[in-house]
């Protein structure tokens, strides 16, 4: 088959919403934006660690401790996996963290917002593995089959995490004044930085509709966003809490809610290194990198050794 | 007898909540990935056994303490842990190091008192020994490692071992409340847990191609009564937020 034809025969499948599988033909786009997707997503899972990661020797009971303690052990496990279902593409999972030490690679701006209480544990859980979820529920149903059932098995977690951000939100909200202060002050700062995570809007957005004709992306970035907002807006309204957007709105016409524009100045600032945390997440993992090197060096090294023992 | 009880209780927590806050401080700044969810799963069991046991030690004193209160609000004097759990975590060869120390006795003396008369002790003890065994088994699996790996992590490894064994007497030393619980036959002696921790210990070493650090005297004063510098910093950390709070729910 010439490569026309091969391209052909892919795209049909894709249309008939046939699974690619790593041993498959694919064309090298195709594989090329798969990498940087799911590189992108496992990065994003581990500088994740950072912020939630360092109130765990804060949390307030033993019984929040142990759940965020679990809740950021998960998001390793899914970084892991998610590596995983990169090299099932023929990339070098050495490879693609070098290149987000490099500074080369993107991760989730919201991870370059500080974690200032106790309540942004909450609230982290609530908006941002809420919007997790809704982006993830979408990719579970990506054309590429590792990456679609790497999806599947992490959504589960994720919706167990939204379930403990949202209970953890709801306690404060019903707590004292300090404690529903304290909520209402994360709500109000991780509001919009959440909005963001779902990317530039269509128009504006390079990589789309090549994602969405090959199947990964069966929805729009603004699509994700509204189905989000109208997802959150009753879960807000439930627990007392206001989210900070005067332009808030229902429209009963399209039975949606109307929020306000997003600031795309701060997403494009963020996104390119200059938010309040890049410097510090970034340093975090390449001083975690340098500090273990001698570590896999002598995993290496002690494993070569079992292998020629055994060889002899 | 209750205040003993009490005592022997909230130190195997305090032992268990210490160093897994210790542990817990690696997330997301470990050696490699897979160690980032190894520790943490060990920290996850070792707070978890802490919070059982702080439990039991409240149910003992009926003094209507819960887990958090006792967790949370007694101050550092009052923590029963040994100076071992409380050193900070150093390089990857020290907190190691510090593992492997305890978890090799943890697995012997939580085994032996599995065979105590009191039941929910006991109970808690089998529970805590099967998930000690898996931590023995991951600590001693990189002695062996970082011991036998390069010349830099066999050095790392030894002066992690060199620093911390001024700490092991303690694991011996018998509290005045352990020895009232072992004459009541609460508990059973615990006087062969130093030969099998030393027995397995040398051996791991040996085949760690590590030296056997030369055996310290105990200190001069009882066992558990008196802390280094680092535990009062690390459990302000610990308990700043829940004390800025006192009564509130979370
Ligand atoms: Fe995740
Ligand atoms: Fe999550």
């Amino acid at each position: 088959m010439d490569e026309t034809a091969q391209i052909e025969n892919f795209e049909r499948r894709i249309a008939a919403g046939e699974s690619i599988e790593p041993k498959d033909w694919m064309p090298e786009r195709f594989r090329k934006q798969l990498t940087r997707m799911i590189s992108q997503h496992a990065h994003s899972e581990i500088v994740g660690m950072l912020p939630e990661g360092a109130w765990i020797t804060r949390a307030p009971t033993l019984r929040r401790k142990i759940t965020l303690l679990a809740k950021v052990q998960d998001e390793g496990g899914h970084g892991l996996y998610l590596y995983c279902a990169a090299e099932t593409l023929g990339a070098d999972r050495s490879e693609l963290i070098d290149q987000l030490l490099a500074g080369k690679a993107k991760y989730s701006s919201i991870f370059n917002y500080p974690t200032l209480s106790w309540a942004d544990i909450g609230v982290i859980g609530w908006f941002v593995d809420g919007a997790a979820i809704v982006n993830q529920t979408m990719l579970a149903k990506a054309s590429y089959g590792p990456y679609s059932r790497a999806m599947i098995r992490i959504c589960k977690e994720e919706n167990f995490h939204k379930k403990q951000g949202f209970e953890i939100v709801a306690t404060l909200a019903a707590g004292t004044p300090a404690q529903h202060a304290m909520v209402q002050d994360a709500v109000n700062r991780w509001w919009w930085p959440s909005l963001m995570m779902f990317g530039p809007h269509d128009a504006d957005s390079p990589n789309s509709a090549e994602l969405k004709r090959w199947g990964i992306k069966r929805r729009s970035n603004d699509e994700l966003r509204q189905r989000f907002v109208d997802m959150t807006v009753p879960q807000a309204q439930a627990v007392n809490l206001t989210l900070p957007d005067p332009e808030l709105r229902y429209n009963a016409a399209t039975d949606q809610w109307h929020f306000g524009e997003i600031n795309w100045e701060e997403f494009h600032r963020v996104i390119n290194g200059d938010g309040p945390c890049n410097k510090e997440r970034l340093q975090a993992r390449r001083d975690a990198h340098e500090n273990g090197r001698w570590v896999r060096e002598a995993a290496e090294a002690y494993a070569a050794k079992q292998q020629r023992m055994q060889a002899a | 007898m209750n205040a003993d009880l009490f005592n022997f209780v909230a130190g195997l927590a305090d032992d268990r909540l210490v160093l897994g806050h210790r542990l817990s401080e690696w997330c997301g700044h470990a050696p490699i990935l897979e160690e980032d969810i190894a520790l943490a799963n060990i920290a996850l069991d070792l707070i978890g056994q802490a919070q059982n046991f702080l439990k039991l030690a409240g149910d003992i004193e009926g003094a209507g303490r819960n887990e958090d209160q006792l967790a949370y609000f007694r101050d550092p004097a009052q923590f029963l842990n040994l100076q071992l759990v409380e050193q900070p975590n150093g390089d990857f060869a020290f907190t190691i190091a510090r593992q492997a120390i305890f978890d090799c006795w943890s697995v012997y003396l939580l085994e032996a008192l599995s065979s105590s008369s009191h039941q929910e002790l006991a109970a808690l003890c089998v529970r805590a020994a099967k998930e000690d065994r898996y931590h023995w088994k991951h600590s001693s699996t990189w002695v062996q490692r970082l011991g036998d790996g390069t010349a830099e992590s066999h050095q790392r490894m030894q002066s992690a071992f060199d620093a911390l064994w001024s700490f092991t007497p303690e694991l011996f030393q018998a509290t005045a409340a352990q020895q009232k619980l072992v004459a009541a036959g609460l508990i059973p002696n615990l006087s062969s847990l130093e030969s099998q921790w030393r027995k397995a210990m040398n051996e791991l070493l040996e085949m760690a191609t590590l030296k056997v650090p030369t055996v310290g005297a105990a200190a001069g004063r009882p066992a558990r009564s008196q802390h280094t510098a680092h535990l009062a910093p690390m459990l302000s950390e610990m308990q700043g937020l829940a004390r800025a709070f006192p009564g509130a729910a979370w």
